[in-house]
């Protein structure tokens, strides 16, 4: 059986979503046109108002609320000389979460992987280089994923932020906190091995 | 034989539901295969970083009734650390990823490929010649039975001095003849030597002035097997400069 136009304009443009399937789409459009008119409207004024209020900071890409920047970027206590670099907008609310970083962020809104057609171009790369070289930034904090395209990613930003004599650190990846060491993987033991920080440097000769 | 094991070499992965992946993989004997990788994305995961694209892993599979396998086991045979950490590197080894997913069919045994590949990671890791990518897609169109003709003139036959290529003819072409684009004579002497038997010393080359022809003959030549782009290959041209 086929649907009628309406309903089938609903199903293809839930279909349209990420991670939604054509059952799936057939699932909520039945869901939705079951459900009282409010609950519906509801939805679809939250859809509006969210793309009419919020939109991307123009300097880090961050989601702005009613304005050209984001709350971060607006907030004058907030470090200016520190910049943490992130994929995703949902990476700096983790980031948040912990409390320990205070500068700005900036955004690169994915991640490099050439295999889909995202490279240099299509990240938030030239942005971040124009802040490197307009704003008094001395320090960029690499929090890509610690993945195969995070790690990837990390370099690429190495490979053009290095000229222009910027410091760059990236955030020590390696063991989960609560983990067995024998039960790591030699991938993450080897990055933690790589990122081992000191805890004694062994000078001092004092008891 | 509902779990066999097997070498293979990972495509892509796809996220999977809150903690699953699904592992595309290009094994030795069972052609290209799908498979889930559950819990993978959790931390405690005792598959952790090993299936991540450009892996080369021995791998333990359970294949049920669906299209994908079930992985139950891996271990690392190759890390290839320099393809991680160099962004360039790591762009020309997804080409040759790319490349080798739009190829290979899924559960067709084709081990000569699954060798080839490895052997051009390698070669990409080891000693990041200039040419790997060029030479990798000409050997792969000759292992699939398209290898383009570089010697005589293809629209005449005539044996008159090479000036042109076209990739949608197939070959070379004479100065009567001539379409596609020109070529020189130094980009088609290495591609005769890349065909003919002296791939290890035009690897060992250089980059010369005709690398960057080359490279775009042989790339033309896949796409146009391929009929369709190859998103590394654009990726690639992003960052050279
Ligand atoms: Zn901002
Ligand atoms: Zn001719």
């Amino acid at each position: 059986m086929s649907y009628s136009t309406t309903v089938q304009e609903l199903i293809d443009q839930l279909g349209r979503l990420p991670g939604i399937g054509p059952k799936s789409a057939q699932r909520v459009a039945f869901h939705l046109l079951k459900a009282p008119s409010e609950d519906a409207l509801r939805l679809s004024r939250a859809i509006i108002d969210a793309k009419e209020r919020v939109s991307f900071c123009s300097r880090c890409f961050n989601l702005s609320e009613g304005g050209d920047e984001c709350a971060i970027c607006l907030d004058s206590r907030r470090e200016t000389r520190m910049v943490c670099v992130v994929e995703d907008s949902q990476d700096i609310v983790a980031i948040e979460r912990t409390q320990e970083f205070r500068g700005r962020y900036h955004v690169l809104q994915g991640a490099f992987s050439p295999i889909d057609g995202v490279g240099v171009e299509q990240l938030r790369v030239k942005e971040l280089m124009s802040r490197v070289a307009d704003e008094d930034i001395e320090e960029i904090i690499v929090a890509t994923n610690p993945n195969l395209e995070g790690e990837a990613t990390a370099a690429l930003l190495v490979k053009y932020l290095k000229p222009m004599g910027v410091r760059v650190s990236r955030i020590a990846s390696g063991l989960p906190v609560g983990g067995d060491l024998e039960y790591a993987d030699e991938l993450t033991l080897g990055r933690a091995l790589e990122g081992r920080t000191v805890l004694d440097t062994g000078n001092d000769s004092q008891p | 034989m509902a779990l066999y094991r097997d070498h293979a070499v990972v495509l892509r992965t796809w996220k999977l539901g809150e903690a699953d992946r699904i592992v595309s993989l290009h094994t030795h004997d069972h052609g290209k295969v799908r498979g889930v990788a559950k819990g993978v994305r959790r931390t405690k995961s005792k598959f952790g970083a090993r299936l991540e694209p450009l892996s080369h892993v021995t791998i333990q599979l359970y294949r049920g009734k669906g299209d994908l396998d079930t992985i139950t086991q891996v271990e690392t045979v190759d890390r290839f650390v320099s393809l991680r950490s160099d962004p360039d590197r790591f762009a020309r080894a997804q080409a040759l990823l790319e490349a080798v997913d739009q190829v290979a069919q899924d559960r067709e045994p084709d081990p000569e490929l699954h060798v080839m590949l490895v052997r051009g990671l390698r070669t990409l890791d080891q000693s990041d010649a200039p040419l790997v990518v060029a030479a990798f897609f000409l050997k792969l169109l000759d292992h699939e039975g398209v290898m383009p003709e570089l010697e005589a003139c293809v629209s005449c036959g005539e044996d008159n001095p090479i000036v042109a290529f076209d990739p949608i003819e197939g070959g070379v072409l004479c100065r009567d003849c001539r379409r596609g684009r020109p070529i020189t004579p130094e980009a088609l002497e290495t591609l005769r030597r890349i065909l003919g038997g002296g791939l290890a010393g035009v690897l060992a080359e250089p980059v010369a002035s005709h690398t960057g022809e080359v490279d775009i003959l042989a790339t033309l030549l896949m796409e146009h097997h391929l009929e369709r782009r190859l998103r590394a290959v654009a990726v690639l041209d992003q960052t050279q400069y």
